[in-house]
């Protein structure tokens, strides 16, 4: 079962080492981490997504806590959040498929950001899900790169995770 | 207080805080700073390996309660350290260990004597700071001895670049500030409520204290709950001395070399009270198996320890002395019934026990000669068999007064260890149970323990041989000795002489309480070596990965 998790971090040296470090020393698997910055420059906002059972996120969460360098931590309910990824894709384009690579990136509301004579590099947003399907339909065509940046998520409302 | 060096800096954070001792070994870029201790009111202990300095600074840290300080220098010095460091953390040692660093313009270009100890150390020490700054010394030491002695206590490193410590600063104090960390120390009424109705529910209790206890000084209150509800009380090896083991509520330590009658009692209990504890392997035996019978109640400061290991039915976070003390008020006295007596008969049936009469010493005998002549004093152990007959065949009924490495099991702690708790203490009489294995591994501070006359007094218990790991080559290793006989071992009463210790020796039962006598009356440090048989073995034991109800009495 897959949880995603919120966390609020000091903005200082090594302290994503330190959250890297306790998640391989305890056994537990990290499925994406991304980090970035809060309106607060004393912070940054990490979203880690961490496969396990409920007593593996109940130890993650509690482990996490106990770094000095952690301000805040909590998980996101799928139900209750929302989630982003953001992909960019370069697929090979020869002429006879360019209209349907057009096509699927038009259904999926994607962009087409780049364009060469051989290939173009394909931007979308979503949910893991949507980014996947996408990338599922662009594979007959030939993926030569890909880049993405794990999910974020926030929750729902005016509910925050802040420090 | 205006301006001054970085090194002088550090030296008055450690004046401000307390520190009247620290424990280390100069090198390059550790210069500016002992050119300031040169001048400095601190006592600065010079030992003669790092890993020494870490274990001392610990030791003194277990019988004493305050922060224990060390510092090496860069590169290997640091990393000499580390063993000191996770012994520490693995024990939830309050330290703080002290590295020199290669000047910050030098980080991270494989300069000589680099190592990046922060980076080694993250998994083995509660926090680390590396100070790029000398305006931040003052609050990184700050926060460093208050994150290192509140909450679950544990070593902090702080690695101090060599500019750091020659640039200057206007010296302030600050106050802390750490939003990130703040210890879970207030109990929650509710939580005690609740613990409360289940010990008055429980017809078999039994109460299983840890190291936590001793740290938050809860022993009184232990005794206090224990004896209004007639509840057994076991200590794991952390916890010895929490609970005075002549009380006929004490059933001594639980888990692999613990009593028979304790992983009995646990085994057969309907409530388990866990205070400062946390379910170690060797405590649990086969964890699927442990106290099948019981609800449990875990009391503790660190809430990740709560369903770590073991499914808790009532947690209790906070620190344990107010929790025991909560729960003394919450429940109503009990009188003496049905299940003491059960416990009383298990006791009674199989007690520790050593075969005696027999032609060479008995390391057991040792330990309760040691016991009748110095009742009151420091036990400090090294680690195998010499720890676990420490802890079963000395009556401890003193918190602090039993030191011994429990998590990491650190060979050769013991006896720098107990140089630290002797210059803590040096009013009390502090014991080095050894085997000639583990002493060897620092036997190099007898220097130090001579050059500051420090009159620690090591036992060795000297069978020639690796005795824990050959016991398990003996029961399950078909008699393989692989690697675990040390062919000669120096004369050790040549060697105590070579440095300046005195050296005795034991080769008969009938010797021993002479030679102890003699030893207890130096005044200096001393070694005792007592020849005992190969053969000896630890009695009872729980083989690794067996339940606890498969307690094995050994042959004596």
């Amino acid at each position: 079962m897959k949880h995603t998790i919120a966390l609020i971090v000091e903005n200082k040296p090594g302290v994503l080492v330190r959250i890297a470090g306790l998640f391989s020393r305890r056994g537990f698997n990290i499925d994406s981490l991304t980090v970035g910055a809060t309106d607060n420059p004393d912070y940054s906002r990490m979203t880690i997504t961490v496969e396990g059972d409920e007593v593996v996120l109940e130890q993650v969460t509690k482990q996490l806590n106990k770094l000095v360098n952690v301000i805040r931590v909590s998980e996101l309910l799928p139900s209750e959040s929302v989630e982003r990824e953001l992909a960019i894709i370069k697929v090979a384009a020869r002429k006879e498929d360019r209209s349907e690579i057009m096509q699927i990136v038009s259904v999926f509301r994607a962009k087409i950001i780049d364009v060469s004579p051989r290939s173009m590099i394909v931007e979308v947003t979503g949910s893991e899900d949507k980014v996947e399907a996408m990338v599922r339909l662009l594979r007959q065509f030939g993926i030569k790169e890909m880049a993405r940046t794990g999910k974020v998520s926030m929750v729902r409302g005016t509910k925050v995770v802040s420090a | 207080m205006g301006k001054m060096s970085g090194a002088e800096a550090i030296l008055e954070c450690l004046k401000l805080e307390g520190v009247e001792l620290i424990f280390g070994l100069p090198g390059g870029v550790l210069l500016p700073l002992y050119d300031a201790i040169y001048d400095s009111d601190i006592r600065h202990i010079l030992v003669r390996h790092e890993q020494a300095a870490a274990h001392a600074a610990d030791g003194y840290a277990r019988a004493t309660g305050r922060v224990g300080v060390c510092l090496a220098t860069s590169g290997p010095g640091a990393t000499n350290l580390v063993t000191g460091i996770a012994t520490a953390y693995m024990d939830s040692v309050p330290l703080v260990a002290m590295t020199g660093q290669v000047p910050t313009n030098l980080i991270g270009k494989d300069a000589f004597q680099e190592a990046d100890i922060t980076g080694i150390t993250i998994p083995v020490t509660k926090h680390s700071y590396l100070v790029r700054d000398a305006k931040d010394i003052p609050r990184v030491f700050r926060e460093a001895f208050y994150i290192a002695s509140t909450g679950r206590p544990g070593p902090v490193l702080i690695d101090l670049p060599r500019d750091v410590t020659v640039n200057e600063l206007d010296f302030e104090y600050p106050e802390i500030n750490l939003p990130g960390y703040s210890p879970n120390l207030k109990v929650h009424n509710l939580q005690i409520k609740r613990a409360a109705t289940a010990l008055m529910e429980a017809e078999r209790p039994v109460i299983y204290v840890g190291g936590g206890v001793k740290y938050s000084d809860g022993h009184k209150e232990l005794v206090e709950l224990a004896e209004k509800i007639k509840a057994p009380v076991t200590t794991t090896l952390m916890g010895i001395g929490c609970f005075p083991e002549d009380h006929p509520l004490s059933l001594g330590m639980l888990g692999m070399h613990g009593t028979t009658y304790a992983n009995y009692a646990i085994q057969e209990a309907d409530l388990i009270l866990a205070v400062g504890a946390r379910f170690d392997d060797r405590v649990t035996g086969k964890i699927a198996s442990f106290a099948p019978q019981a609800r449990i109640v875990h009391v503790d400061v660190d809430p990740a320890e709560i369903g770590k290991n073991v499914r808790v039915d009532i947690p209790v976070v906070g620190d344990a002395k107010s929790a025991l003390a909560e729960l003394a008020k919450a429940v109503e006295p009990k009188s003496w019934g049905p299940w003491n007596d059960k416990v009383a008969g298990w006791k009674n049936d199989h007690p520790l026990f050593y075969a005696k009469g027999a032609d060479s010493i008995k390391p057991q005998f040792v330990l309760e000669t040691i016991c009748k002549l110095c009742p009151e004093a420091v036990i400090v152990t090294e680690v195998g068999q010499n720890q676990m007959w420490a802890a079963q065949f000395f009556t401890h009924k003193h918190p602090k007064h039993f030191i011994s490495s429990g998590g990491l099991g650190t060979m050769g702690y013991g006896f720098p260890a107990a140089i630290g708790a002797k210059m803590g203490c040096p009013e009390k009489e502090v014991f080095d149970i050894a085997g000639d294995g583990s002493f060897q591994m620092n036997i190099q501070e007898l220097a130090t323990a001579v050059i500051n006359e420090v009159a620690v007094k090591v036992i060795v218990l000297n069978n020639g041989v690796l005795g824990m790991v050959r016991q398990w080559q003996d029961l399950f290793y078909e008699k393989r000795f692989s690697n675990t006989t040390l062919t000669r071992v120096p004369d050790f009463v040549k060697v105590a002489e070579a440095y300046g210790a005195l050296g005795l020796r034991a080769t008969k039962p009938s010797e021993v309480e002479g030679v102890l006598k003699e030893a207890i009356a130096s005044d200096r440090a001393t070694i005792v070596d007592i020849i005992i048989s190969p053969d000896e073995k630890v009695s009872p034991m729980v083989p690794a990965g067996a339940s606890l109800s498969e307690i094995l009495e050994l042959e004596g």
